[in-house]
């Protein structure tokens, strides 16, 4: 007898509802239940960091989250982040900077990388260096997708400051 | 338009891959798709003296449990390059193992169930039993009775160059196992058609041509009724691709239960099952006049296989020995290699096969000699490089079945390049500032050759679409090195048109059924040159209806700007969807002999590689305590003939340097005393993060187009990789005062230990600084 579930789970803005058997993680949830295959598998074991999603703005590990674990919480994935055809300013710096090569590692590297901005850190090289250390890519080195996160940390920042120059105003 | 050629224009794979929209080996879904999951040896070394199915088999949901007893035949793995006339038959390895296991996650059996979940638990239930017998774990173990290949390379009179030396300087050097690790495991999804016994093969890449019949024939069918397409690929490096035992179970599967069956390898399985790279010993020596020039190399090299020969047969430890001298004047060279089979995973080719492991050694047995005959590590290098005026340089020996000629180059020219380039960053000074605090500071250099553009042949298919876009059907495969966009960039300057306008389709069987993969640096030059030429002839047909349709003489058109137009003008001029409709069948312009359409297909084939070269330097820092390395900055200087997008170029270098700063300081498979693996999660097996890879200082040069192909490409995709071994090898003896490291990846015990005894030997480190003053000339 197969132990199942039956839960809601907000993704990416739509509700879910959803009958899980108990131990089927998020990540299988999201690219074989919901078909959001973006989110990707590179361990299952907790340390690449490809399966990175956002539980309530969160960054965790798809892989380690049962399905069951996001009954009437919200998830974000990488399909969430372009607007139709528009990508994010994320995304665009990731293609500017020659942030990824075969792409596998970064759906959760813009995930994490999303999260950590959504913060409105500082945000230099060597403390974004030290948060991306969070996952594992194999191709580019790492240096443009340093960049790419730098970049935005600091274009967000300014254009916040923009914002709350004219709310000043 | 802007030639395409030369632009660092953002990638055309970028968009999908960044919405989550790529399409990688797990991402292929149909419905009632079944799950497959591999049951593999728990031991090293032993007799199957039973499988046992039947609780695996009564588990809900299984659909199919099997072993090599369901097996049509005894079937094997053939070996996909073959070199040096050996014989390997008997070494091949099984899809299934039948009577022996020789290494701990050989395939024993495989479930098939509704489920993914369901097909790891029945795998679980499946009992082997196995009589176990004596394993070989170290390679120097298998010399006597192991060794199944052992042969020589080189040229030149050795023994008298050894004779007449005035200095003769020798070294023992290991490298440590590891491999290529990408981020995704390898996964296969076979959709199987049972009304016609015809199947898609979702998952292959790197040679899906090859793999296609190689599978064809395993299972006795017409390769036509097999389409292999290569989707998005989560790295590949030279490990993913090749023909595995699961490359011939899944789609055999499929057919056996006639449904679609999806594969996907977990992480756990991955570092057992795909090949493993690198482990060689090497004892080396070199020859020097009393002026330090070299007068002979002989190299004896010992090189651990595995327990089976794949696909790669043993190109590795030939390339190894092909590729030892490197960029240096050597005129005498004998190098044997003893290739062994031991009991862990089978071995084949990690990007630069083989230079990583020589460049290495020989570099550190250059590092020996500086510091044996008292003159610097730059000055020997300099004296001992090839220089302009003798390119080509011939040494009277082949690789891969094809003479070694280095065609063109200036190595001493970017030697000091790079040299000059570092002193200009300040990074002399850095160590000297760093060592006066008192720091572990080491500035390390390598030159090293590189190897590119294997032919014989590509192939490549442009043609023109209904609304005038560009299509190009390759041979190549998408590996995540940006091919597509590299070939749009080609194709697109045919026509004189944005590479916007071109579509790529890589490794797809049925719209390219003669190409020849992606790999060995090999397919901006290969199929990027058979793109010219099946676009240019493309361009000529363009012309020819063109001349028809603005009455002028094909001489005078010009295809540019996305137009057909005659030379000069801009307004008699039609354009490429125009012809594309002039080319129609049925149209006043097509000749009744004429074929329809505007296609043309190319093979552009080369007798010789080209070699591309380059220079490493690493400034490190050696905790005294924990013996961590840190590599604290780093340059790359790299000839790479023609850059087609030198953004990409860049990208490859700095990628690879991070994966060779994993094998120089971090990556190794351990196995235990009973062959059991020790490295088979990522807390174990440790990968360079951002934390750990320094920026990559890039100097990029052009100054030397090969002269083996119309666009002068050198090829780009190990360069970053084959010298890092060396430079940070170089740089870590440099740090603690010793003549030279003597293996690979460095062990901060070790280096905790070389310490100590450099603390103690002070004399040793005194000379030792001084002849490194000669790096800060």
């Amino acid at each position: 007898m197969k132990d199942q579930h039956l839960v809601t789970i907000e993704v990416n803005g739509r509700e879910h509802e959803l009958l899980l058997d108990a131990r089927r993680t998020l990540a299988d949830t999201l690219r074989e239940d919901l078909g959001l295959t973006g989110t990707h598998l590179g361990c299952e074991h907790g340390i690449c960091g490809a399966c990175t999603v956002l539980l309530d703005d969160q960054p965790v590990r798809s892989c380690l989250v049962f399905g069951v674990q996001a009954d009437g919480h919200q998830v974000r994935t990488v399909e969430s982040l372009a607007d139709g055809d528009q990508l994010s300013d994320l995304q665009q710096a990731f293609s500017d900077h020659h942030g990824l090569q075969c792409g596998f590692c970064t759906p959760g590297f813009l995930m994490l990388a999303e999260a950590y901005l959504e913060t409105e850190p500082e945000g230099g090289p060597q403390e974004v260096r030290e948060v991306l250390s969070a996952n594992l890519c194999r191709c580019t080195g790492y240096q443009g997708i340093v960049e790419a996160v730098t970049v935005v940390a600091a274009d967000r920042r300014e254009k916040a400051a923009v914002t709350q120059r004219a709310g000043d105003a | 338009m802007i030639e395409q050629v030369g632009q660092s224009i953002p990638r055309k794979e970028d968009h999908r891959l960044l919405t989550g929209q790529g399409t990688f080996g797990a991402d292929a879904q149909f419905p009632r798709m079944l799950r497959a999951r591999v049951v593999r040896s728990p031991v090293a070394h032993g007799r199957i003296a039973g499988i046992d199915t039947t609780a695996a088999r009564a588990l809900p949901g299984v659909v199919d449990v099997v072993t090599a007893a369901d097996l049509p035949s005894d079937l094997r793995i053939p070996v996909r390059i073959k070199v040096q006339d050996i014989d390997l038959d008997d070494h091949l390895q099984p899809v299934l193992a039948r009577t022996d296991v020789r290494y701990v996650g050989e395939p024993v059996a495989v479930v098939v169930a509704e489920d993914a979940y369901v097909a790891e638990d029945a795998a679980q239930l499946v009992v082997v039993d196995i009589d176990e017998e004596n394993i070989i774990i170290d390679m120097d173990d298998a010399l006597d009775q192991h060794t199944i290949a052992d042969f020589h390379l080189g040229f030149g009179d050795v023994e008298s160059a050894f004779t007449a030396a005035k200095h003769v300087v020798a070294l023992d050097f290991s490298v440590g196992r590891h491999s290529a690790i990408p981020m995704e495991t390898r996964a296969l999804t076979v959709d199987y058609a049972a009304g016609t016994d015809s199947m898609e093969v979702y998952g292959a890449t790197k040679v899906p041509v090859f793999n296609r019949r190689v599978l064809a024939g395993m299972l006795q069918m017409d390769e036509s009724a097999i389409r292999m397409r290569a989707v998005d690929t989560g790295g590949a490096f030279g490990v993913r691709g090749e023909f595995y035992p699961e490359d011939f179970l899944v789609p055999w599967l499929a057919r056996r239960l006639r449904r679609a069956v999806a594969w996907v390898e977990d992480r756990a399985e991955h570092f057992v099952a795909i090949n493993h790279s690198r482990e060689q010993r090497h004892h080396l020596e070199v020859a020097f006049d009393d002026e330090g020039i070299i007068l002979g190399l002989r190299a004896d090299v010992r090189h651990d296989n595995g327990a089976y020969v794949r696909t790669h047969g043993i190109i590795v430890p030939e390339l190894t020995l092909a590729m030892l001298p490197g960029p240096y004047r050597v005129p005498a060279y004998d190098g044997r290699v003893r290739v062994v089979l031991t009991n862990k995973t089978p071995c084949g080719t990690y990007r630069a096969p083989g230079r990583f492991e020589g460049t290495a050694a020989r570099e550190q047995l250059l590092d020996l000699a500086a510091a044996t005959l008292g003159i610097g590590r730059v000055e020997i290098r300099r004296k001992n490089l090839l220089t302009s005026a003798e390119l080509p340089h011939a040494r009277a020996m082949s690789t891969l079945g094809t003479d070694i000629v280095l065609d063109s180059g200036d190595y001493v020219g970017l030697f000091d390049r790079a040299l000059a380039r570092v002193d200009e960053l300040g990074w002399n000074d850095l160590r000297e500032r760093g060592r006066a605090e008192g720091r572990r500071l080491g500035l390390g250099v390598c030159a090293f050759l590189e190897k590119s553009g294997l032919g014989p042949h590509e192939t490549a298919d442009v043609q023109i679409t209904n609304t005038g876009r560009i299509r190009v059907h390759s041979g190549g495969t998408s590996l995540g090195q940006g091919i597509e966009t590299v070939l749009a960039q080609i194709a697109a300057d045919q026509f004189g048109v944005s590479a916007d306008l071109v579509d790529v389709v890589n490794g797809d069987t049925l719209l390219q059924p003669y190409g020849a993969g992606s790999w060995a640096s090999r397919s901006t030059v290969l199929s990027g040159n058979a793109v010219r030429g099946a676009g240019r002839e493309v361009a000529d047909r363009l012309r020819d209806l063109g001349s028809q349709m603005l009455e002028s003489a094909p001489e005078d058109l010009e295809v540019a700007d996305g137009v057909v137009r005659v030379r000069g003008t801009t307004t008699n001029a039609v354009s490429l969807a125009q012809v594309w409709q002039a080319a129609q069948p049925g149209s006043r312009w097509l000749r009744p002999d004429e074929p329809a359409g505007l296609a043309a297909r190319h093979r552009f084939s080369v007798d010789h590689m080209t070699y591309p070269y380059g220079v490493h330097v690493g400034l490190v820092e050696v905790d005294p305590g924990t013996g961590g390395v840190t590599v604290l900055r780093y340059l790359i200087a790299y000839e790479v003939g023609r850059a087609v997008n030198p953004a990409l170029v860049e990208g490859q270098l700095r990628g690879g340097m991070s994966q060779g700063l994993g094998g120089a300081l971090l990556e190794q498979f351990r196995y235990d005393q009973s062959g059991q693996p020790q490295t088979t999660t990522f807390i174990d097996y440790l990968m360079p993060t951002a934390s750990e890879v320094p920026v990559v200082e890039v100097v990029l040069r052009e100054d030397a187009p090969a002269t083996t192909n119309p666009i002068g490409a050198r090829g780009a995709g190990e360069g970053g990789l084959t010298g890092t071994g060396a430079a940070l090898a170089s740089a870590v003896s440099d740090a603690l005062g010793l003549t030279s490291m003597d293996a690979l990846p460095m062990d901060p015990a070790f280096l905790v230990q070389a310490l100590a005894t450099a603390a103690n030997g002070v004399e040793r480190l005194a000379s030792q600084v001084n002849h490194y003053e000669v790096v800060c000339e």
